[in-house]
């Protein structure tokens, strides 16, 4: 039964407004997304590359420090999720619908910024990888701790109960970053210092400059529209989840009438 | 609190009185780990004469064998504790008796803590036999090995024992554990290795630096573990 069936027209009405004007938001963070996206990757290709020393490798740092910035905000926002969830007055099961997005699309980008930094450290270090390095160390360590909260989210239970073990899980991994990070940092580090975030002049400007900042502008506009879609997803998965039985029970049945009346299927 | 903690922590050592499942089951295993990582290792050790080459002073390799070991040993005691909790509705029962959660964590954790720190003492004995380390004269040394040892134990039973909860009611908690247990006690082992290779090299120093992120997982843990107990033993 559709949730609608039973309500007045005034509520219906509101309700596909509500659902266009979602449609409308996600079409236009999906088209801005795509557009900024493409303009980085000109921009990318035709600026000089930022760092002589470093070559064509550094123009990896339009995409490898955006990725890193989308995987902490979408830890930063599974976080406040999980404990809008586990926070008695606020609980609702969007909250945890959104949580496993975050969770999901963080545990993407922190791979990607890992495969990405190795590239990079492969053509700048002369290796893809060196444990004794404190951002490789904390990374790897940040992707095995959110693997495991997205495999605590998808082992088969009920709604209530995957909530709260991801809620809870997603709380204790979120407290252990600071310290993955600062204990990592005093044990050893290849990686150069902040480009952007220091007290003096950045190191780039120009279009360089331009071009970085731009591409955290993209991809936090793609994060936006993959959490509106990773939402959907979970909702559609906890939907599935309540109509699986009657719906294979009724194609089933459907099945066997059609083999009955001696039509193919 | 410390009264529901203490009830707690009697039952759970009562229970390993009883069934002398650390040290029947953990100690062995444990054991055996640290004498594998010494046939493993035997050709990077300097601790042998007839060894040349490329090798690695024994002080920087035994501790991180003999926390691993600790990790691992952990990973079965709160396995135990746990699973001991599940058999005939006990976790309800527990409930049941109105307990104030955050006493039954700290009781738990600290019964783990205990179990860890005995095994921790005779482990340490085997990796200086198995590894031929040099056990350090100085009292600072001591005082740093000490510390450390009270301090990662205390933290590490916490999250082991938050996670053990979170994990109870999963069918396949045996794998998911070690799964979501071990990548968070990476800074844990990293301390706890550094400050002990202080200790045993003379650089005392430097490793009482590291003493600092054990002493803040700990508290870390700790308290997140007070604070959400209640929410981990409704799974």
């Amino acid at each position: 039964m559709s949730p609608s069936t039973n309500q007045p027209p005034q509520a219906e009405g509101r309700r596909s407004r509500l659902v266009r004007d979602r449609q409308t938001i996600s079409w236009l963070l999906g088209a801005s997304a795509f557009v900024l996206l493409a303009l980085v990757s000109v921009l990318a290709i035709t600026t000089p590359a930022p760092d002589y020393v470093q070559g064509e490798a550094s123009r990896l740092i339009y995409v490898h420090p955006a990725t890193a910035w989308v995987s902490y905000a979408a830890f930063a926002t599974n976080v406040v999720c999980a404990l809008l969830w586990l926070w008695p007055r606020t609980r609702k099961i969007g909250w945890d619908h959104a949580a496993g997005a975050a969770a999901h699309i963080g545990v993407f980008f922190v791979s990607m910024t890992f495969v990405l930094g190795a590239i990079w450290g492969r053509g700048t270090w002369g290796t893809f990888f060196r444990l004794r390095d404190a951002r490789m160390a904390s990374t790897l360590v940040l992707l095995l701790m959110y693997l495991g909260v997205v495999t605590l989210r998808q082992l088969p239970s009920s709604p209530t109960s995957r909530a709260r073990r991801t809620a809870l899980g997603s709380l204790l991994a979120f407290v252990n970053v600071p310290i993955v990070h600062f204990s990592v940092l005093w044990w050893d580090t290849l990686h150069q210092g902040p480009t952007l975030a220091k007290p003096e002049k950045p190191s780039i400007d120009g279009m360089p400059l331009a071009t970085m900042l731009l591409s955290f502008v993209a991809f936090t506009v793609l994060f936006s529209w993959l959490m509106i879609h990773r939402t959907r997803i979970e909702r559609w998965n906890d939907a599935l989840l309540g109509d699986d039985l009657d719906t294979a029970i009724t194609a089933r049945q459907a099945e066997g009438r059609v083999a009955r009346s001696g039509i193919p299927a | 609190m410390w009264n529901d903690a203490r009830v707690v922590l009697a039952k759970d050592l009562a229970v390993e009185w009883r069934s002398h499942v650390a040290l029947r089951q953990v100690l062995p295993f444990v054991f055996t780990v640290v004498l594998l990582f010494a046939f493993g290792l035997d050709r990077v050790l300097v601790n042998d004469p007839l060894v040349s080459g490329d090798t690695v002073p024994v002080a920087y390799v035994a501790p991180g064998v003999f926390w691993l070991a600790v990790l691992f040993s952990a990973v079965m005691l709160v396995q135990r504790s746990i699973s001991s909790e599940l058999d005939d509705g006990a976790w309800d029962q527990l409930r049941l008796w109105g307990l104030d959660p955050a006493g039954v964590f700290v009781g738990k954790a600290a019964a783990v803590a205990l179990q860890l720190l005995a095994i921790e003492v005779l482990l340490g004995g085997v990796v200086c036999v198995a590894f031929g380390v040099s056990v350090p004269s100085s009292p600072g040394a001591w005082l740093l090995i000490v510390t450390v040892m009270v301090l990662a134990t205390i933290a590490l039973s916490a999250v082991a024992s938050c996670y053990a909860a979170l994990s109870a009611g999963i069918r396949v908690r045996e794998t998911l554990l070690p799964v979501l247990l071990l990548p968070i006690t990476v800074p844990l082992l990293l301390a706890s290795v550094q400050a002990w290779q202080g200790a045993l090299t003379a650089e005392t120093a430097a490793g009482w630096a590291w003493v600092r992120v054990d002493a803040v997982f700990a508290v870390v843990y700790v308290a997140v573990g007070v604070l959400a107990y209640g929410a981990l033993m409704e799974e």
